[in-house]
């Protein structure tokens, strides 16, 4: 699918001259035709044998049953080790004790900053808590002044709100995904320093489709943190101007009250339920998720290898804005794994911004969401009380 | 009795084809609006349950559906007679004997009809940006302080009213101009000779001689915005604060999103019945008239 689609024909000659007697036919699909397609294909008996699947949608296709287990072949597996995984990245390819993907990559959030800018506001280290975090955009902002910002938190986006959420030690969820947790003092927290930074001026009341140009804004302190992931390492290698390229840095998330968790996205390798190859399909699977494999990967794409190993090669090792991804990969914190999760993300993030603009009070925001999500999850409460009915 | 069966015969294919094609999906559409069915029942089918009227109801007491739907008149109410007014006059103009190079300026104001969507909203999004848009740089000039358009959840709406209608109005127009040039110039002529002015022309000639032209745009534009959605689903996403929501763009999220197509098939149907509604009512207001 999309980048990973076209890199990954580079990679399969030597798998076709390792193993003569397999042939793999290759079919891309772009990201936003992706989720539609599989699921015409699974409504039309005709899903691949392997096939890359972001592993927010791993729930939904385990679901449907349309997953082959994967965890006896791991077992057995001298390639796959589990222990040499993220643990948080291996975690979202769960479902109960099943295991349904295998990561490919990692996808995560984490502070892009301006060095500079921190610096002359008289930090010279990036925050480690939440508190830190806000004395500096509150310095930044008295810094740049009423027509620029500290932070950039896009109101069509969910992962900040998400990863601010994720941090709290209640989860998103309770009773195993029949409610919604979102009046919890955690949440309420998140949702409290998300809205706070906006009162306090130090975000723009934007959507992400009103900033024209994301890269470029950065580089003018438009804003001087910005969370986002892997891929903008590269974007702003290759947009800023080289005079500005030291100015720039990554940095873990910052915790409540110490080095926060971020989520853990990404892609995982998936075998179908249906398909008629599998031996096959984790041949290549296990190809494409040796260390050597992955490293070339890397070199191709950029994307975020989830193994520990590869991140010993040199290319990533020498990557100084890796590091911070590297840190990072290690306190990733899976969301609840369930087909409503996307849905209710974005549920979150309408009520967020009902929040912010001041349409709903601090106190209405989480009751209003909890309602709406214990609605969501109507269904799914019917099902799981079906099935503990069933004998 | 024999040409009876002829004329069915002749009539099958197409018979057929609506039926298989618009008929018996619309059927299937009104089933699946009483039942719960979504992703659950896509991986089987004992997932299914029938529900009623319970999507319907649910519908009813949703705020997302309200909101959904007072965008969308909004757009409505705004839109066509903005559309229709902007469309006669541009006829008007391209047809007058006064204008040069009438072919020129019809394929000018034809451009945005067939111009690419995704694109010209890119370019109104520079356009209407709050820091470096054109329109607001304008607006300084005459001393108004920057609107955030697509922003604010005040503006929004209107920026996609003046946004479709922009790129509407173009296809309304070449109607128009159709229906303009086969009006006889003799009504014209002796008109002048009772001495009518270019207004009294306007009222008592063009008007009348366009009224089924203007009753046909006018029910094709109701039900062609009543179906919003593409302008927000590139410019805004539904936002802000949901206020660029329409009802089509609800039932793209419910469905394709996030596969609850019992939901979605009956918002479908919803939007169905009042396009139908209000289609009826204009064709009878139109008709009433003209039987005086």
């Amino acid at each position: 699918m999309g980048a990973e689609g076209e890199v990954i024909a580079r990679l399969l000659p030597e798998f076709t001259r390792l193993h003569p007697d397999i042939e793999v036919r290759l079919q891309q699909l772009p990201w936003s035709a992706a989720h539609q397609k599989l699921l015409t294909a699974f409504v039309g008996d005709a899903t691949p044998d392997l096939c890359q699947l972001g592993n927010s949608w791993i729930p939904e296709f385990a679901a449907l049953e349309a997953l082959a287990p994967l965890e006896p072949r791991v077992a057995e597996s001298q390639v796959v080790q589990a222990q040499d995984y993220f643990p948080g990245i291996w975690a979202t390819n769960l479902i109960g004790d099943r295991l349904y993907g295998i990561p490919w990559y990692v996808d995560t959030r984490l502070l892009f900053y301006r060095r500079d800018l921190l610096a002359r506001a008289g930090f010279d280290h990036p925050p480690r808590t939440w508190s830190e975090w806000a004395q500096m955009l509150a310095a930044i902002k008295a810094l740049v002044g009423p027509e620029r910002y500290s932070v950039l938190l896009p109101l069509n986006e969910f992962e900040p709100l998400l990863v601010l959420a994720l941090e709290q030690p209640e989860p998103l969820l309770r009773d195993d995904g029949r409610f919604g947790n979102f009046e919890s003092a955690g949440f309420r927290r998140a949702l409290g320093f998300y809205r706070d930074m906006f009162e306090r001026g130090w975000a723009p009341a934007v959507a992400n489709t009103q900033i024209s140009n994301v890269w470029d804004e950065f580089g003018r302190g438009y804003y001087s943190f910005y969370i986002s992931g892997p891929w903008n390492i590269a974007e702003f290698k290759r947009r800023l101007p080289p005079e500005e390229q030291g100015s720039w840095m990554t940095a873990p998330m910052p915790g409540p009250d110490g080095p926060g968790a971020s989520l853990a996205g990404g892609s995982s390798l998936v075998i179908f339920r249906r398909s008629a190859h599998k031996q096959e399909a984790w041949q290549l699977l296990e190809f494409l998720s040796s260390p050597a494999v992955q490293q070339r990967f890397y070199d191709l794409t950029g994307d975020l290898p989830p193994r520990r190993s590869t991140w010993l090669a040199p290319q990533l090792a020498d990557n100084v804005y890796a590091h911070a991804f590297r840190e990072q990969l290690e306190r990733l914190k899976p969301a609840p794994r369930l087909p409503e999760l996307e849905r209710i993300v974005n549920e979150m993030r309408l009520v967020a911004e009902r929040v912010v603009r001041g349409d709903l009070s601090l106190k209405e925001g989480p009751v209003e969401l909890d309602r709406t999500v214990d609605g969501i999850l109507a269904k799914r409460r019917w099902m799981l009380a079906r099935a503990a009915a069933a004998p | 009795m024999r040409t009876g069966l002829a004329g069915w015969l002749f009539a099958a294919p197409a018979l057929l084809i609506i039926s298989v094609f618009f008929f018996l999906p619309v059927l299937a559409a009104l089933a699946v609006s009483l039942t719960d069915f979504d992703l659950y029942a896509l991986a089987d089918l004992h997932n299914l349950r029938f529900v009623g009227l319970e999507n319907y109801a649910h519908l009813l007491h949703s705020r997302e559906f309200w909101n959904a739907l007072a965008n969308t008149s909004c757009f409505v109410v705004a839109g066509v007679p903005l559309s229709l007014a902007a469309s006669l006059f541009a006829a008007l103009l391209v047809n007058s004997r006064l204008t040069r190079l009438p072919a020129l300026f019809r394929t000018a104001f034809f451009a945005p009809v067939v111009a690419t969507l995704v694109a010209v909203a890119l370019v109104w999004r520079y356009l209407l940006h709050t820091r470096y848009g054109l329109i607001n740089w304008a607006l300084a000039g005459i001393g108004v302080h920057p609107i955030d358009w697509l922003g604010s959840p005040h503006w929004a709406m209107p920026a996609i009213i003046l946004f479709a209608v922009w790129k509407n109005f173009g296809y309304n127009m070449i109607i128009f101009v159709a229906a303009l040039q086969s009006i006889p110039a003799d009504l014209y002529e002796a008109a002048r000779l009772d001495g009518a002015g270019v207004w009294q022309e306007f009222t008592r000639v063009t008007l009348p001689m366009l009224r089924p032209t203007l009753l046909l745009v006018t029910i094709l534009t109701v039900a062609g915005y009543f179906q919003l959605f593409a302008e927000p689903y590139v410019m805004t996403e539904g936002g802000p604060l949901q206020s660029t929501m329409s009802v089509l763009y609800l039932m793209y999220d419910e469905g394709f999103k996030w596969w609850n197509l019992g939901s979605a098939s009956a918002i479908a149907f919803l939007l169905f019945l009042m396009v139908l509604g209000i289609t009826l009512l204009e064709v009878r207001l139109v008709g009433r008239r003209d039987e005086r």
